[in-house]
Parts: structure tokens; sequence; C-alpha cells
């Protein structure tokens, strides 16, 4: 997308007025490049993109900035009119009494273990279920596949209260069974990984088989090494929405000392100062943003991928 | 004897996810159906009360507002949430430069826990020191009540929703708008067609499909809105924030009415269906 070559001649003394034409690139879209190239092309061209990026930073990126530098505020400062754009004094004395006011601590550590206790237990469970109905098709299957895609159909909301009244009867409460066996229960992430098992050739497997290896060995080392990319999109997508997730754990999880983040913050918010609040939400927000830096490409790839094709 | 072997591994494979979809996933369905005809709070044993629950909750004051709020929180929300992401969706991909900034900064709202961007927004509302009435104030605008007036509160709600949501569509939509074969454009344009015309004849004809799916997975998203009033309104003020399922989940836990929450939960599922019907003529009749 970036103009290579185009200032082969930059020994002259002085560049031309005319500057580098705009790459389109391979693919084209609504305006020509002809037309984009034009000297009005150009001109709403570039105005277009200054609009968006400094519309989009405002948008999206000022309220983080605004929450970040909310916390290093003073409870003076935050509640100034009108405000500063900068913090007067950083400190970082609403981030420490944050801290100790929402137990960040155990709410990260509570929230750390039921997310990727929840993603080992999901995975286990959904990748065997998609091996058996891909690849050893018993009785049924199709039955089976369709009676767990059919759960999507229903409203999350709509089955929340007799999965409530479930978990109650069972005495999950409290319990982070009681939020992994529901979680566990996922029709999309049995679908995305039993499209892409059926797309592994049978000829890989039944070399596996003359070798002598049993299902569990198949599974183990032909299907799982060659399914690296789904497994990757499938796990940061559970992890992720476990991690944010607030109504279920609000309803199951209600021990002070067994909340998760997000519910947590949730109770207390109401008793403690702006400031402070602004420095939980930061500490609860660092997790999924290092995610989303890492794992940019894989959530973006996963994301088209899911709901296009799904 | 083949067979049975490999129907038996199968099945060994497949037991920890029956268990799981069936305790869990198929019970619960069946559950809220029995749910909805019972009167139970958990403690005594349940007792059978027909259609009772259906009539409370249809006279229950406020059940007409709360349908009219969530219509009212749909409608808007789709006017935002759907509009909104195919137009960024349309301008980002005519763009040559900051592709990769543009789609990481609409997505990084999706990524932060829906908490999070509750809490900032509700801090952003605040009808003093909060950021958008700085904001009006510094352009020389009067100041709005926000979540505090009925009259502003739904859309207060929309924005934040939007906010928090709006990324994910822009992506699919971005996608969807790349698979379109560029022929179709230059033939277009050979024909005369101005940039409009372009956008009308091919971009919309050519994500029809994409467009119509989304519309209906937002519909049966945006109904179920729970974590906004919630969290901003508590419903208020004056009852105008009341959604069907902000209703349902205070019947089911401030006032231990799980029958009669199980009763709204059927009415609006059944309205969500008659929605996913909806949809399935319509992407069946784009096939044909």
């Amino acid at each position: 997308m970036i103009s290579v070559g185009a200032r082969a001649t930059a020994g002259r003394r002085r560049p031309a007025r005319r500057r580098k034409p705009i790459q389109t690139g391979q693919f084209r879209t609504i305006i020509s490049p002809l037309q984009l190239n034009s000297p009005w092309g150009r001109r709403i061209y570039w105005s277009v993109l200054v609009t968006v990026v400094v519309t989009f930073t405002l948008a999206f990126v000022f309220p983080l900035y605004w929450m970040i530098t909310g916390a290093m505020k003073t409870g003076e400062e935050i509640a100034q009119m009108p405000p500063t754009l900068f913090p007067a004094a950083p400190t970082l004395d609403a981030y420490a009494e944050a801290w100790s006011l929402f137990d960040l601590g155990t709410l990260l550590g509570n929230t750390a273990y039921y997310s990727l206790g929840g993603w080992v237990f999901c995975m286990l469970v959904d990748v065997s279920a998609a091996y058996a109905l891909s690849k050893l098709r018993p009785m049924f299957g199709n039955v089976i596949l369709g009676a767990m895609l059919a759960t999507l159909m229903i409203p999350a909301m709509v089955v929340l209260i007799p999965l409530y009244v479930t978990v109650v009867d069972l005495g999950l409460l409290n319990n982070p069974w009681g939020l992994w066996f529901p979680a566990a229960a996922n029709g999309f992430n049995i679908f995305l990984l039993k499209r892409f098992f059926d797309s592994i050739p049978r000829e890989l497997i039944e070399a596996a088989q003359i070798d002598g290896a049993g299902p569990t060995r198949v599974l183990w080392s032909v299907i799982l090494p060659i399914s690296r990319p789904i497994l990757g999109v499938v796990s940061i997508f559970t992890i992720v929405t476990s991690f944010k997730d607030f109504t279920w754990p609000l309803l199951v999880m209600t021990d002070s000392d067994k909340m998760t983040l997000s519910v947590g913050l949730s109770q207390t918010a109401g008793m403690v100062s702006q400031n402070a609040i602004m420095g939980g939400l930061v500490v609860a927000s660092i997790p999924t943003i290092i995610v989303f830096f890492v794992f940019q490409r894989h959530i973006m790839a996963g994301l088209t991928a899911g709901s296009i094709k799904g | 004897m083949a067979v049975l072997r490999r129907n038996l591994t199968a099945y060994g494979f497949l037991c920890a996810a029956l268990f799981c979809f069936a305790v869990f996933a198929w019970y619960p369905m069946i559950r809220e159906f029995i749910l909805s005809f019972q009167e139970t709070n958990l403690i005594d044993p349940p007792t059978w009360v027909g259609l009772d629950n259906f009539e409370y909750a249809v006279g229950y004051p406020g059940f007409t507002e709360a349908w009219i709020a969530t219509l009212q929180f749909t409608f808007l929300a789709l006017v935002c949430g759907f509009v909104v992401p195919f137009v960024v969706a349309l301008v980002l991909n005519e763009l040559r430069h900051a592709r990769a900034y543009l789609r990481f900064v609409v997505y990084l709202p999706v990524m932060l826990p829906p908490i999070v961007a509750v809490l900032l927004f509700r801090w952003f509302f605040d009808p003093g020191p909060g950021l958008f009435n700085q904001i009006l104030g510094f352009v020389n605008l009067p100041a709005l009540a926000w979540l505090d007036s009925p009259a502003t509160a739904l859309i207060s709600l929309v924005i934040v929703s939007t906010w928090m949501n709006m990324g994910s569509a822009t992506l699919i939509y971005l996608a969807a708008l790349q698979n379109i074969p560029p022929e179709l454009y230059e033939a277009a344009e050979l024909d005369g067609a101005g940039v409009f015309k372009r956008i009308r004849h091919v971009t919309i004809p050519q994500t029809r499909l994409i467009l119509l799916l989304m519309l209906m997975l937002q519909i049966v998203a945006t109904m179920q809105v729970f974590i906004e009033p919630y969290m901003l309104t508590g419903g208020g003020p004056a009852g105008s924030t009341v959604t069907v399922a902000y209703m349902m989940f205070q019947f089911a836990f401030t006032n231990q009415n799980y029958g009669v929450a199980g009763a709204l939960g059927m009415m609006l599922m059944i309205v969500l269906l008659v929605f996913a019907a909806f949809q399935l003529r319509l992407t069946r009749e784009d096939k044909a």
C-alpha cells in the first residue's frame, strides 16, 4: 500500500510539484485509481483521510486516554470544571487506592483462574467432541451436531434464568464449575473445530492407523498439530469471552472473595471515588488490550472467518 | 463388531460434551418452558399455575412500556449500530493509508470488558464534570441531563452500546467489501455510474447477504440488552429504560419470582424466533 520507488529521481534539486500517486495496490474499490489521483480526487482523499483519522482517534482512543489520565489525577482535580487535559501532578495514588479498595489482586487472580481453567476444560470437551463428530462419525452424529447448533438459536438472556435454576439445583453456586460447564457447551466452537477437522485429508489418518495409532493417538499426533491455527483462534475467543463476561458470573459467583474482575468492579464502584474507579478500569482493561496487541491478526481473522461462513 | 467399536470410541470422545450440553444447554431450554407454567421461588416446591404467569406479566404495570423501550432501543441501536459501521467500512475500504491503525482502533472497544466501557461512560455522562457536558459547554451548547432525563436516557444507552460493539460489525463489513470483484466497479464506471450509483447498484447488492445476516444478528443481540440499563440507569429515570431483559432479571433476582421471569423469557424468545425465521426466509430467497 505504501508506494515504493516513486522517488527514484530524488537527486534532483527541487522536487517537482507532482507528488507520488496514491497507490491503490492490487484491489480496486468504488473510486477508481484514476479518479483518486485526479487533482480533486487527491484533495478530497487527503481531507477525508485526515478527518477519519482524527475522528477515530477522538472517538476510540481519547476515551481511553481520559480513563488513564483520570486515574492519575487527584480527587479534586478530577471533579474540577472545566477539566484539565493533562493531569497537573500525575500520581499513581489512585491506582494504589483502587488496588486496595477493589481488592484487585484477588479479583484478578479469580478471573485468571476462571478464564484459564474454563479454557482448558472447554478445549478438552469441544476438541474431542468435534473430533468424534468429524472423524469417528458415530451413529446419530448429525442429529447431535444439529442439536448442539440449535442451542445457538436460543437467545442467551432467555436461557439465563433456567440455567441459573439448574445451577442452583446442582449446588454449583460459587463454584468455578458453575462457570466452566455452561461455557463448555459451546456449539459455535464445536462447529468451527469440526469444520476444520473435516478439511484434514483421510489419508493422513489412515497412514497413522496403519502405523498402529489408536483414536487418541491420531487426535494427539495427527489432528492437533495440523489444527494449530483454528485451535489458536478458538482459544483466544474462549479466554477473552470468559474474561469479559459479566451477567453470568454476576449470578453465579456472588461471594465477594470469589467474584470476577468485572463483577467486583461493578459491585464496589458506587462506594469508591471517581479516580479510583478509573484506576480499577485501567487495570481491568490491560489484560485484554495486551491480548489484542499480541494476537491482533488471529482475532481479526477469526472474527471474519467465523461470521461470514457461519 | 468394527462398527460397534467405532461407535463406542466415538461416544467415548463425545460423552463429556454430551453431558455439558444435556445438563447446561438442552435441559435449561426445556426447563424454561416448564418454568413459565410454574410458580417457584427455588425454596418451596414449585406449583403448576397454567397460564397465570403470562397473565400476571402482561398485566404488570410497565409491561407495555418495557416492550416499547426495548423496541425503541433496538431501533435506535440499529440506526447507529447498523448504518454507522457500514458507512465507516465503506470509507475505510477507500482509504489507502493508516488502514491497520484505523482497524485496530475501531476494534479496541470490543476487546474491553463491557463493564469498563459502561463505567467509563457513566462518568462521561455525569451532568457536572462529565466529559460530554464539558465538551458541549466548550462549544457553547446547552448541557444535557444524559442519563438523568427520560428524554435522553435511552439514546445515552445507545451511544455506549454502539461505541463498544460497532468494531466487530465494521470489520465484518470491511471483509465483505474486499470480496467484491473489482470488474463490477469497472463495468459500472464504464456504464457511467457515479460514486453513489456504484454504491447502490454494486456495493449493496454484493454485500446484501451479509448485511441481512448482520441486521438480524444485531436485532437479536440488542433486544436482549441488559448490562447498559442494569449498570447505567437501573431502569430509570421514571422507568424509561426498563427493557424486557432487565424486567426479566428483576422478576427473577429481585422478586424471586422465577415463573414470571420464565414467562417473560418465553415471550422474548418467541419474538426473537420470529425474527430468526424471517431471516432464514430472506437468506433462502437470496440463494434462489
